[in-house]
């Protein structure tokens, strides 16, 4: 297969992934119980009129067939129109486009700590004898097995409500920036970890690490500049599950510190059931989660030249 | 450490079952007056801001802890397996309709199926094990699918057809039991995840409420106090990371047996 047919494939793929969550979205959100019309004048508790009744189904075109309907949305989702939301009373596109560079920074600044201390563990552990490795492991279980939101709050306990060094509440300085990160990385780091060190261990006794050896290179120097590029691939193939694990993630500590942001108003539009708003996070979760694994699969297939002789053979 | 978290486990599961045993006192019992004791001989972990005694709710928390954490992965494991299943047994266009199905779920990752499910049912502690269980639901669809696909193509189900066996009894005879073992191994390793993810709805307030006995909703609880009262929210988290951790490492422990057996 050529790289041209297998772009072309992907890319064909993602449109088709885009398109199937949107309809999925569409009519799932369809089965919640009620008058869509009520919902939007404020749920079934607002009294609304008949006029105000009529005037918003006009509005939002709920009068017309469902296929109608279907089609009028999904055209304005292309165009990232996800309407009014119900509970905020502002175009949900500028709600997004308000909260999401906050959320970006936190998700960024947290991988990049996960893969750091994943890393760290992972060479440490396979490196310095049994004690070690098995250190390792017991950390990475534990770190996988922290809920987001007991180490958030134990995290506060230690460093803002006993030492005082850190403040609980994010608000928009660099300081409360701190702990978000770390309690969104810690449990990244043990995922990462875990499938670091398997991979890693399995290329420290692989041909070429032999080979390696015997042109003189030194122990530090097959992990560092042999060992890990190839350990760090099947790390990097998991990116999908940790940009799921990021907005979980966002979801509750952005609840928790509260920081401004894309999972912080999922969660009061859940509570709010303000679908509007709900339908437009979802679908730009959905979006991003694509293009990730998208990008991934590229990445992994210019950097590791098996895929694409197999692809041949 | 496989021996401490299977003692931690049975401890769990003595709870879950029997909590009177270890706890005879009553989770809900309230005494103002012994509010917010710190952890002593007369309160192993303290008491509440109604004087409810820490350590008896933890031990009856138990039960509808791992209980919605079983049934998530019960509704989890049961509708992965069924897409996994057809996909994997199912003939070319099937394996490719699924899977496309399935990945479309992906798009939709970690608590995002769970919270969809959630405006559309309203929040509760059904809808929240069931919003779990959905969650979880591509995943194994996946890892059924792989597992099936393989033990389908392996030499000994092969065997099975050159003999003229009919697709049920290689169904029933060789590809169900040998699908089986790992499924039970998936099924440890996932309860872990799950009752962390339900407790994270708990503690969000889409799943079980205070003042019932569960760990997310006792965790929710003890947040407003986490500055003065550091046990309302340390102990029930705890119970939650060596729950979920004991799981894990017991499932790990299975995996690698069946792996080299």
């Amino acid at each position: 297969m050529s790289a041209l047919r297998w772009t072309v494939g992907r890319l064909g793929g993602l449109v088709f992934v885009l398109w199937a969550a949107a309809t999925l979205t569409f009519f799932t959100l369809r089965l919640i119980p009620g008058d869509p019309a009520e919902a939007v004048l404020g749920g079934p508790g607002s009294q609304a009129s008949e006029e105000a009744l009529a005037a918003a189904r006009a509005e939002y075109g709920l009068d017309q067939p469902l296929v109608v309907q279907y089609l009028t949305q999904l055209a304005r989702y292309a165009r990232f129109d996800f309407g009014t939301s119900y509970a905020l009373r502002q175009p949900v596109a500028q709600v997004i486009g308000d909260q999401l560079a906050g959320t970006i920074a936190l998700a960024v600044m947290a991988l990049a700590l996960a893969w750091v201390l994943a890393l760290l563990v992972a060479v440490w552990s396979t490196r310095s004898g049994r004690l070690a490795a098995g250190i390792g492991t017991g950390l990475e279980v534990v770190a996988v097995a922290i809920p987001h939101f007991w180490l958030a709050t134990s995290l506060v306990l230690l460093f803002s409500s006993t030492l005082g060094w850190l403040p609980a509440l994010s608000g928009s300085s660099a300081a409360g920036l701190v702990l978000p990160v770390i309690t969104l990385a810690i449990p990244l780091a043990g995922f990462i970890g875990q499938v670091m060190r398997e991979s890693l261990l399995d290329a420290l006794s692989s041909p070429f690490v032999l080979a390696a050896r015997t042109r003189g290179e030194t122990a530090t120097g097959v992990i560092w500049r042999h060992a890990l590029r190839h350990a760090a691939l099947p790390a990097i193939g998991l990116s999908g599950w940790a940009f799921g694990s990021l907005v979980s993630g966002a979801v509750v500590v952005e609840t928790i510190f509260a920081r401004p942001g894309i999972g912080r108003s999922l969660l009061s539009a859940v509570q709010a059931r303000d679908v509007p708003l709900v339908t437009g996070i979802v679908l730009i979760v959905a979006l991003a989660y694509s293009v990730v694994t998208t990008a991934t699969d590229f990445f992994e297939r210019i950097a590791d030249p098996r895929l694409r002789l197999a692809a041949v053979a | 450490m496989v021996a401490t978290s299977a003692a931690l486990l049975l401890f769990l599961l003595t709870a879950a079952v029997l909590p009177g045993l270890l706890a005879p006192g009553n989770p809900l019992a309230i005494a103002p007056l012994e509010a917010f004791q710190p952890p002593s001989a007369a309160h192993l972990l303290g008491t509440d801001e109604s004087g409810r005694d820490l350590y008896t709710r933890i031990i009856h928390g138990a039960g509808p802890s791992l209980l919605i954490g079983a049934f998530a992965t019960v509704i989890g494991l049961g509708l992965g397996g069924v897409l996994g299943a057809i996909a994997g047994l199912g003939p070319h266009w099937v394996d490719a309709g699924t899977t496309r199905f399935v990945e479309v779920l992906f798009a939709f990752p970690g608590l995002l199926l769970a919270l969809l499910f959630i405006v559309i049912a309203g929040p509760g502690p059904l809808t929240s094990t069931v919003a779990v269980g959905l969650a979880t639901a591509p995943g194994y669809a996946r890892l059924v699918r792989t597992q099936v696909l393989a033990v389908r193509r392996s030499a000994y189900v092969e065997s099975a057809i050159v003999l003229g066996r009919g697709w049920w009894r290689r169904l029933v005879r060789h590809i169900a039991p040998n699908v089986g073992g790992t499924l039970f191994v998936l099924v440890t390793l996932g309860i872990g995840q799950s009752i962390v993810w339900a407790s994270a709805l708990s503690y969000l307030g889409l799943g079980v409420s205070p003042p019932a006995a569960e760990w997310g909703a006792m965790l929710s609880a003890g947040r407003t106090y986490v500055g003065s009262f550091w046990w309302l929210t340390f102990f029930p988290g705890l119970a939650i990371v060596l729950s979920a951790a004991s799981t894990t490492l017991l499932g790990r422990h299975l995996q690698q047996r069946t792996r080299s057996s």
